[in-house]
Parts: C-alpha cells; structure tokens; sequence
C-alpha cells in the first residue's frame, strides 16, 4: 500500500512547531474543498465520502471476529460476504486518505495535538461517552440515508440530487432542533 | 470525454492511488478549515462560529458551476458521474439521525475521522461509535427492510422535478446560496461583537474574502447559465463524425432474421423499443418490443447504460426515418450499442407474415405522412399477429450479421459505497 510519509528532513522530531498556525479562512477552505470534489467528480466520477470506508471497516473487523456472522447477514454480504474483501474498495482509500490529509495538514501547520476538544462544562470521560454515542446514530443514520454528509451531502448537493437536499435540510434541521436540549455540552 | 473508469484503464493500484490522493486533499480541506474541532462544528448550531455552514455551501456552490460548465462544454458526461439516487424518506430521517449525531457527539463522518488524524481521542470514540452504528444497521435492516426502501426515485434531479432547464437551476442556487452565506457571515458578525472577539482589521480581510469569493461563485453560476447545457444536436454532433458513416454504410441497421437470431442468442439480451404511436403499436407489434415516445428517450438512457455487457438495443418504427432518430439520441450518449431495425415493421411483416394482410396499394402518396404501416391491419392484436411471436430460432434466411457486442462505458458508482 501506498502511504506518504511526511518528509523527515527538515522536521526531526513529531512534536509540533510551538505556534499553531490559525485556521485558514472559511471560505478559502470551502473553495478548496469544492475544487477537491470537482476534480474527483472529473477524473473518476465518483465524488467524496467517510461513512463508507467506516462501514467497510466495521465489516472487515467483524468478519474477523466471527466470519459466520458477516456470511449470514444479508446488509454485510453485500461487503464482505463469502471471498468478498470488504476493504478491497476505493472509498476505502478516500477514507485512509482523508485521516492522512487531516494528520499531514494538522502537523505541518502546526496543529497537531492529542488530546480531547470539549465544552467548558464537560468531563472529558462525559464527551468520550457521548462522541460514541453520537457516533452511532450518525454510523445508523449514514447507512439509512446511504451516505453521510460527504457522501450524501456535499456530492449531492452539487450534483443536484433532490433527495440529497433534503437530506441536508434535514441534518441541519435535526442540529438546531436539538441544539437547546443539549447546549449545556457545548456553551 | 470524462470521466474515466479508473480501476479498469489504470489498473487497481494507480487508481487507488488516485482515490488515496483525493482522500488527502478532503482531509486537507477539512482540516484546514478547522473541522476537527467538536467546539467549532457545534457552534454552528448555537449561532456562533459559522465556519461549517460557510465552508459547505461554499464548496458545494464552487463544485456545481464548475462541473456544469464542464457537461455544457461537453469534457464531462453527466450521465456518468455519480448522483446519489433518491430514497427520500429513509434519507430525511437518517439526515435527522447525523444532525443529533453532530450535536451530541460533536461530528459528522468525515469530520472524525479527520479530527482523529490530529490527534483528537473524541474523534476516534466518535469513528468507532459510527462504525457500531453501521453494523447495528446492517443487523437490523431486516426489520425495517420497506421503510429503508421505500420512496426510492432513483436518479431524480431538480431540474428533472420542477422541469427547468438546468443552467437555470445552477444559478438560482448559486445566487440564493451565495445570499445564505452572507447570512450567515452576518450571524457570525454578531458573535463576535457580543464576545469581544471583534476585530476591524481581520474583520475587513474576511469581509473583502468574502466579497470576492461570493463574485467568483456568481460568475461561475453566470457562465454555466449561459453555456446551458448541451441539446440532442450538440451531442450528436459531438459524435457525428464517427457514427454518421455507420447510418451511412448501413452498418447498424439490421435486418429482421438477425434480431430474431439475436433474441434466441444466450449471450445477448435484446432490447427492443417501438417508437410507433399507440395505435400502429396495438395494430401489431413484436413480441417483447416496448413502446415509447421519441422524447421519452433520454430518460431511458442512465437505465441502458447501467445494463450489462451483451446488452444490444434495437429501435423500430414503420419504417426506418423515425428509428434513426431515436437510435441517434442512443448512440449520442456513451455505453449503449444500438441497432436499427432494417425496414422497421412494414419490412417485419413482409417476412414473417408476407400473406397475412393486404399491402396498402401505393404506399408512397406524395402526402401521406412518413413512417406509415404498409398493410392493411384491421384488427388491434399487437403480439398475436402472425409472425409477431416467433417461437423458434431463425433459420434459413441469408442476411449479413452486423451486431457487435461491446464493452460497456463504465458509470459512476462510488460515493459512500
């Protein structure tokens, strides 16, 4: 497989530069966005996408658990049932691309940190509890709509699918509708 | 004209490669918008930080124009490129799920992953949290299998529902986008004079981004409206000069014995589609042949590229002037291998039913209208006519075999897949 790595000659040592550089303008990074996914769309006809390479993850985990259980669940033959390889798939590598260009960016302007982003008033334990828990309705939800907010969303939204933007009305309806019950995590 | 089917003219590693590189450049993007901060991305929903509204639409309003005015100056062939089909009420409820998903756990998909490659813990519970999320789906799917199929539309685009012209489409949404985008610039505005966090020096900066970005998008939207996209005789004029010389030559146009041979071959499946008006159609018809209007064409066209290879299309009508437009409209787009019947159905009968009507005496009145039925049908039997079903495979008539199976054109099929 084919991973770049950052180049070694001018940083010695993984620790970030000491001043995180501010992130770019939003604007700025959308078209730069928008040019990502345009040149994806012109060269291959395949837009963008994270929830699927999640979802062939999970498979290719499970199927290394307990293979008999992959092999009789109609949802994960379709990935990994029988000799199928549930990682052999390009948005795979979108994805595997997409944690390397977040690592690659973050480093070399800087922004490299472990740690765990929270609201002021959450625990850390708290925020893991709930980032987990957020992460399986949007996991659910991903695979409902058939597609998240890469995959649905953005490549929908600029190829003109109509079931694509109402799908976005909906995400964003869903964030403000429970936006108060929840502004305790967050403010 | 693009795109490409990468795996299968690259070859596996290059393309995903390819797909490697991209995914770097997402996650770039991402990143560099600061995406991989839970705080920031929940902000949206608290009328603060705006960056995810501002850096989504604008990537979505500079991706539609520019892809656009690649279909409308032909490098592009939209019916290749993947549009994520409609399921509409599975999709609103799971895009309701990602909403509670983004505010109780701080991210979308993409976003954890791309905040777990800097280094954030939340962003990996986040990741794994969504795949138990995908394989709870998987495991229940079944209980739920109509609802999750259900109000499927298929490829449905907004031009197709409100039936506007697409170059219009484009640039409404862009100009209403680019409006939404200054709202929310302004909603953001507020904030930061409420926390203190204003500045008029960087305050001015943004305001000139975002002054020239929202021009850039509005010219863009511009140009796409004006190039519109392409007609019928753009794209067969596009491929004219290749398969003119094919109507020419009569190589496409088949005759009778071959398309019976060809519904009796095993490595073929024959689709047949009669042009004719409804009544010619009822009058008499082959057995199998569907009928439709000329201009409910193109919308058949993304389903025959999406079928397999060996698949062969063969348009009919009386005689052969209407069936060659329609297989000029086929053949204008990639990965269909279309045949016109020889003679249409007037020569089909003169065959295989020669003595069961009376030929209409003097076809060719000077105003009779084209493509009209040479024989005297009285009776409305479609496929029950003589000769219509044929029942076995032909034999004994010498004719000069001219289909070809063909590879077919790949389409776009990638997305969250």
């Amino acid at each position: 497989m084919t991973i770049a790595t950052p180049s070694k000659s001018k940083h010695k040592s993984p620790k970030p530069r000491r001043q995180p550089k501010p992130y770019t303008n939003s604007l700025l990074a959308g078209l730069l966005l928008g040019a990502v996914l345009f040149f994806a769309y012109f060269i291959s006809g395949d837009g963008l996408g994270a929830s699927g390479a999640e979802n062939r993850i999970a498979i290719w985990l499970a199927k290394l658990i307990a293979p008999g259980w992959v092999n009789s669940t109609p949802a994960y033959i379709k990935y990994g049932g029988g000799i199928k390889q549930p990682l052999d798939h390009a948005i795979v590598m979108i994805g595997l691309g997409v944690i390397l260009g977040g690592f690659l960016s973050s480093y070399f302007q800087g922004r490299f940190q472990r740690g765990t982003t929270r609201g002021p008033h959450v625990s850390p334990k708290l925020r893991w509890t709930l980032a987990f828990l957020g992460g399986i309705f949007a996991g659910f939800g991903a695979r409902l709509a058939r597609g998240c907010t890469s995959g649905q969303g953005l490549n929908g939204a600029a190829t003109l699918s109509v079931g694509s933007w109402a799908f976005l009305l909906a995400f964003f309806a869903g964030g403000y509708a429970l936006a108060y019950f929840v502004r305790k995590l967050w403010n | 004209m693009l795109p490409i089917d990468l795996v299968a003219n690259w070859g596996k590693p290059l393309a995903y490669l390819f797909y490697l590189l991209v995914g770097i450049g997402f996650g770039v993007s991402l990143e560099t918008a600061g995406f991989s901060i839970s705080t920031k991305l929940a902000a949206q929903f608290y009328f603060k930080d705006q960056t995810v509204f501002k850096t989504m639409f604008t990537a979505v309003l500079f991706a539609m124009p520019l892809l656009f005015i690649a279909v409308g100056l032909g490098w592009l062939d939209y019916d290749r490129i993947y549009v994520p089909p409609t399921y509409f009420w599975p999709g609103v409820v799971g895009g309701l799920m990602l909403g509670a998903g983004i505010i109780v756990g701080g991210f979308c998909p993409g976003t954890s992953i791309v905040s777990t490659g800097t280094g954030k813990l939340d962003g990996l519970l986040f990741v794994l949290g969504a795949m138990v999320g995908a394989l709870l789906f998987g495991g229940t799917v079944d209980r739920f299998y109509d609802f999750s199929n259900s109000s499927y539309m298929g490829r449905f685009t907004i031009p197709d529902w409100l039936g506007i012209d697409t170059g219009v489409v484009v640039f409404v949404l862009v100009l209403l986008g680019v409006l939404l985008i200054w709202g929310a610039d302004a909603i953001e505005r507020t904030w930061k004079k409420r926390e203190g966090l204003f500045d008029p020096a960087t305050a001015d900066k943004e305001h000139r981004i975002l002054v020239g970005v929202s021009a850039l998008l509005i010219v863009l939207g511009t140009i796409a409206l004006i190039i519109g996209q392409p007609s019928q005789a753009d794209l067969w004029n596009r491929v004219a000069p290749e398969k003119q010389p094919l109507l020419d030559s009569r190589a496409v146009q088949i005759h009778p014995a071959e398309l019976r041979e060809a519904t009796y071959n095993p490595l073929m499946k024959v689709i047949m589609l009669d042009i004719r008006d409804e009544a010619d159609y009822n009058l008499y018809h082959i057995q199998g042949a569907r009928r439709l209007d000329i201009d409910q064409m193109p919308s058949l066209i993304p389903d025959l590229q999406n079928e397999p290879d060996g698949t062969v299309v063969v348009v009919m009508s009386n005689d052969e002037t209407p069936a060659t437009e329609a297989w000029k409209i086929l053949v204008s787009k990639p990965g269909i291998n279309a045949y016109i019947l020889e003679g249409g159905i007037n020569h089909w009968i003169s065959i295989y039913a020669p003595n069961a009507f009376d030929p209409i005496p003097n076809p060719p009145l000077p105003n009779q209208p084209d493509d009209t039925l040479a024989w005297q049908i009285d009776q409305a039997l479609g496929a029950n006519q003589p000769g219509a079903t044929p029942t076995q495979k032909e034999t004994g008539i010498e004719y000069t075999p001219k289909i070809k199976l063909q590879k077919k054109a790949p389409t776009g099929a990638g997305g969250c897949g």
